[in-house]
């Protein structure tokens, strides 16, 4: 394998990754057809049917059969989910019940029409929304789709057939859908159209004539053809991508498209859309806000449109430039582009001149490395901007008022002046007036103010007087220039103050920014960074702000926190926590529940949302670009210090466990050096004075006893302590395969001669798989259980020890003959300190809730009960891991 | 210079050190003591002791620490001296260097046994071409093994599992070197290949299989093959 051909391990990562999302979401099928009457639905019910009869759980969400017979006689039988039936004005309309299919989440659920709108008040405003939804939500999908609907072929099926198409989905919306296309030759379309099988909606009736040419037809069958061919295409691409199959990918491509408010920007953004899709390119919509006002109109439209270049999938930035094109190439360098799209100039500015040229031909000048392409915009006419009639009735009468006003003063005082000065400094005061006017008002009054001042000039101060007649040269070129300069200085003068207004706006933003960032970190505590949150936001965006958290009672995923400006309703609540759980946006503005009256934003940080952000505006008028993607950078700012302060507290909280366990650890470690210092001295010393070989028999078994003693309060020590670990929870759980033989070995060896007195009967399948416990707490299991038979069994009796798979548990058993456990509670035997009444001197009443602790502790369970036959019987029971494979050896 | 060996006792408790000291004198050695980690690598590079004796409970350094440092430079065979419920730092010691470890509370029999097999283990020089364990007979030229006389037929792995056992006999190999030797890198946490193999060992080699005598298992520490004094 040359270094070439290895695959991609971003790519493997991402492919695995792809599928690990693909696996926790569930699948879309897509069945898609150039047009209604293919047979789609048809189509996906045979698919469906198929599924049934291999035992899957199908469910119909949604099915639209039109009354047709055969689609009804081949729903028959397949589960449905009742429609939800919605009165709307009086029209009674069946939606997909989307509650309902999340509650009885069936493995795969048919929702035929994509594309469709849902009725108003729904959770969503498009079905293909709920879709997603019940794809998160780990259900697979099966829908259908004309090639109409999708939004990056919208433009083309308009263009093909004339028919201007409203219900679009997004293409991301179908990013990692499975899609099968329904073909139908077109004659045979339009011999079921014929033969009445093809279901029109009546105001389409009329359209279908021209909506169902065969040449048309053929175009849109090519078109489904296409883009299904293009979506196997790129499968295969990921695919070999991570296989490292065939030619490596050329990467690095990044397209740049420049969307304005005009209504050609949309087609510019699918036209991109597509050719990223082809090359498979990342892309950017890039917004370059000038200072020049916009109207309400258009601020929508350019909302509209990147709104747009969002769904389809591209990075958004806007940025400030008086010079469009300066904007453009300043993101394009930062952002490292390598394509622009631009569109093609609908006519010829006389303006462009004084420009240095076209913004086109700027761009292909100045773009040095960068493709440009010039794309023909399609869309809706140009309206002629400046006659706009909604427009006019809008403008601001007062300030030309304000204008009429002042230029008439100035016409007074000009008349009290005239006795004093000659009529051409007059001029001048005019002048004055107009430049002054200027700072205050418009450029249109400002205009109105010098054409208006010059002609009362002509008319009141030039000679011959109160006509508007001329008739020196001098005198004209005065009025002349006179005009010119109030114009010129007019619009100047405004044009300064705009770009002044604009420039504070800016610096209001950044400022508005920056206080909270500082006010941010200098918040001591989490409370006082909530209390800066919700006022920041409440004065910066003229909002009631309410701040929701997740529950930690887990009642319901978020609370409102109580400092909040605005008290949330039950219906606002719902929709923050749906923000909240499915970390988008929603509310009102946005494609989520946006029936509400507030806007409800997550707080995301990595991979989880931390809060909610709510707000209700109190101005009516909804956010310009600029105030929104301040809003954003808020957003993410809170959102970033909230996961710091998040991330702070658990790390207090670790360093303060971790602290305490520390001490805890030390204490007890140097308890258990002091204990046993001189347990080793006693014990060396017995087996020393034994080794040296100078007793005689009588003392030699005494030292045989001191060594037993020692044992024994070494076992005690030991108990004492591992009750210490166990109730200040230091257990330490080293978890790893053993045989259970060693277990048993071990623990007989520790308790020595202590079980010399009694028969013990071991019974273990010679062939018991090693067993996922911890080495030490289950001998230490086994030393109590076998010790505390010992103890409390008369010498000479058996002590039987079993261990068992039963199930998916190790069960070991320590059965003795002894004269049983006394009535009463046998679970309070597990008790500490807990002794029967006549219990034999030896035991300290901790052993057997060690027993207990340590089996709790692994996930296991205790028991005990007396034999029918005589004696006890005590049950450890131990959760058994299953044996992963181990290689076999080739021979 | 004496043929006696010189054995360096590490351990802040007088009452222990006087205690070895005495044993260790009444069995032929000479003893030299140190009361902390500093002293012991100390008089360890002074007087090169044939053994260490070293608990890994000290007050200055830690117990490692010194195994540690200790291990820079010399290679005289440590042994441990741990309390029973340490199991991580008896096979951190083993894996940092340490040749045996022994429990305390001790016995002084046992201690003198394992002092005697490390020693010997250290001053051997070159490799037993055949290593022979009660019954068994491990012939690591010819990769012959036989119990009582006859043949055993052992797979690979499991030839390779008591080739390394049999070789380091009388010491203690932690699971994660047996795993590292026998399996290779990467194999270090796969106890479960570790515990099939010895059962299969135990199966075909040991006389009763249920009480082994020449693979001991050391409870979450790792293995010993019987130790031939």
């Amino acid at each position: 394998m040359t270094e070439r051909d290895r695959p991609n391990p971003d790519a493997l990562l991402a492919a695995i990754q792809r599928d690990e999302v693909r696996q926790q979401w569930g699948k879309l099928k897509v069945f898609l057809g150039m047009c209604a009457g293919v047979g789609k639905t048809y189509a996906m019910l045979e698919a469906a049917r198929r599924e049934f009869a291999a035992g899957r759980d199908v469910v119909i969400g949604y099915l639209e059969t039109h009354g047709r017979k055969e689609t009804d006689a081949l729903a028959e039988g397949l589960p449905a989910i009742p429609r939800r039936q919605i009165e709307y004005r009086g029209i009674q309309l069946s939606e997909l019940d989307l509650d309902a299919a999340l509650a009885r989440k069936p493995k795969l659920i048919l929702v035929d029409e994509f594309a469709h709108s849902n009725a108003p008040e729904s959770r969503h405003p498009k079905r293909y929304q709920d879709v997603l939804e019940l794809l998160n939500a780990g259900m697979d999908v099966f829908t259908t789709l004309n090639i109409q609907h999708l939004e990056s072929r919208a433009e083309a099926v308009a263009q093909i057939t004339g028919v201007t198409i409203h219900e679009t989905v997004p293409d991301t919306a179908l990013t990692d859908a499975d899609f099968e296309l329904v073909d139908l030759p077109p004659d045979e379309l339009r011999a079921r159209l014929a033969a009445g099988k093809v279901y029109l909606p009546e105001r389409a009736a009329t359209a279908q004539d021209r909506f169902f040419r065969v040449g048309n037809l053929s175009a849109l069958r090519e078109l489904a053809l296409r883009f299904t061919a293009e979506h196997v295409g790129q499968d295969v691409l990921a695919e070999r991508r991570a296989h490292g199959t065939g030619t490596p990918w050329k990467s690095g491509q990044r397209l740049l498209v420049a969307v304005s408010a005009s209504p050609t920007s949309a087609s510019l953004v699918r036209w991109t859309r597509r050719l990223t899709g082809e090359l498979h390119a990342a892309w950017l919509a890039v917004y370059v806000e000038s200072t020049r006002a916009m109207s309400d109109e258009d601020q929508a439209r350019l909302a509209k449109n990147l709104a747009l270049a969002r769904e389809l999938g591209a990075e958004i930035i806007t940025t400030t430039d008086d010079d469009v094109v300066r904007g453009i190439l300043r993101i394009a360098r930062e952002q490292n582009a390598t394509q622009f799209v631009v569109g093609k100039p609908a006519g010829w500015r006389v303006i462009e001149l004084f420009r240095g040229g076209s913004v086109l031909n700027r761009l292909i000048r100045e773009s040095g490395q960068i493709d440009v392409h010039v794309v023909r915009a399609e869309g809706e006419k140009v309206i002629r901007r400046p006659v706009r009639p909604e427009n006019f009735w809008k403008i601001d009468f007062r300030t030309y008022a304000w204008a009429t006003g002042i230029v008439a003063g100035v016409t007074g005082l000009n008349a009290v002046l005239d006795q004093f000065v000659g009529f051409y400094a007059l001029a001048l005061t005019y002048l004055l007036a107009v430049v002054v006017l200027a700072l205050f008002v418009g450029r249109g009054p400002v205009f109105f103010a010098a054409t208006l001042s010059a002609l009362l000039w002509n008319f009141f101060f030039l000679p011959p007087r109160f006509t508007f007649f001329i008739t020196s040269f001098q005198d004209g070129m005065m009025f002349a220039m006179y005009f010119i300069v109030a114009l010129v200085l007019g619009q100047l003068t405004a044009r300064i103050r705009t770009q002044q207004t604009a420039e504070r706006q800016r610096e209001q933003r950044a400022t508005a920014l920056y206080l909270l960032t500082r006010d941010l970190a200098e918040s001591p505590d989490l409370a006082q960074l909530l209390a800066v949150v919700i006022q920041q936001v409440g004065k910066t965006f003229r909002a009631d702000v309410a701040l929701s958290l997740p529950d930690e009672n887990e009642s319901a995923p978020v609370t409102a926190y109580f400092a909040s400006t605005w008290a949330l309703s039950d219906k606002e609540q719902t929709v923050a926590a749906w923000a909240f759980q499915h970390r988008q946006s929603a509310g009102r503005g946005t494609d989520n529940l946006p029936a509400g009256e507030g806007l409800h934003l997550p707080l995301v940080a990595g991979a989880r949302a931390t809060g909610v952000l709510s707000l209700r505006f109190i101005d009516a008028a909804p956010l310009s670009p600029a105030q929104r993607d301040l809003l954003d950078a808020f957003i993410r700012q809170i959102a970033l210090v909230f996961d710091r302060e998040r991330l702070r507290d658990a790390e207090t909280q670790a360093k303060f466990l971790a602290e305490s366990e520390r001490m805890g650890t030390m204490l007890l470690n140097s308890v258990s050096h002091e204990l046993r210092t001189p347990l080793a001295a006693i014990s060396s010393v017995a087996s020393g004075l034994r080794a040296a070989g100078e007793l005689n028999a009588a003392q030699q078994s005494l030292t045989v006893e001191l060594d037993e003693a020692t044992r024994r309060l070494n076992r005690l020590v030991r108990n004492l302590l591992d009750l210490s670990r166990l109730e200040a929870g230091h257990l330490r759980m080293n978890t790893d395969w053993h045989d259970l033989r060693d277990f048993l070995r071990s623990a007989m060896q520790n308790l020595g001669h202590s079980l010399s007195r009694h028969e013990i009967k071991i019974d273990v399948p010679t062939d018991f798989p090693p067993v996922k416990l911890d080495a030490i707490l289950t001998e230490q299991i086994l030393v109590n259980l076998l010790g505390n038979a010992a103890v409390h069994t008369p010498p000479g009796t058996k002590v039987e020890f079993s261990a068992r798979a039963e199930a998916d548990q190790l069960v070991l058993r320590v059965a003795d003959n002894g004269p049983g456990l006394p009535s009463g509670d046998t679970a309070r035997w597990f008790d500490r300190f807990q002794r029967g009444p006549d219990a034999v001197a030896g035991g300290t009443g901790i052993g057997l809730s060690l027993v207990k602790g340590f089996a709790e502790a692994q996930g296991g369970s205790v028991s005990a009960e007396n034999r029918p036959d005589g004696g006890a019987l005590f049950t450890v029971k131990l959760p058994l891991t299953k044996l992963p494979p181990v290689p076999e050896e080739k021979e | 210079m004496t043929d006696k060996p010189l054995v360096l006792i590490v351990d802040d408790e007088p009452q222990i050190r006087r205690l070895l000291t005495v044993s260790l004198e009444a069995n032929a050695y000479r003893v030299m003591s140190a009361v902390s980690g500093q002293e012991g690598l100390v008089l360890a590079a002074q007087h090169r002791p044939a053994l260490v004796v070293l608990d890994l409970g000290l007050p200055d350094s830690s117990g490692q620490e010194v195994l540690r440092r200790l291990r820079e430079w010399s290679n005289a065979p440590v042994l441990v001296l741990s309390v029973q419920d340490d199991e991580k730092g008896k096979v951190a010691a083993l894996d940092a260097g340490a040749d045996d470890y022994v429990t305390k509370p001790f016995n002084t029999d046992e201690l003198l046994a394992r002092l005697r097999v490390a020693l010997r283990r250290s001053t051997k020089t070159g490799e037993a071409a055949v290593v022979y364990a009660k019954n068994l007979v491990v012939d690591l030229a010819t990769r012959r093994v036989t119990v009582s006389g006859k043949e055993v037929k052992l797979s690979k792995i499991e030839y390779d599992l008591l080739r390394l056992l049999a070789r380091h006999a009388g010491k203690v190999l932690t699971h994660r070197q047996i795993l590292q030797e026998v399996w290779g890198t990467g194999h270090e946490n796969d106890t479960h290949y570790l515990r099939v193999y010895i059962a299969h060992l135990r199966e075909k080699l040991e006389a009763n299989p249920e009480l082994p005598e020449l693979l001991l298992t050391e409870l979450g520490v790792g293995y010993r093959f019987l130790a031939t004094e």
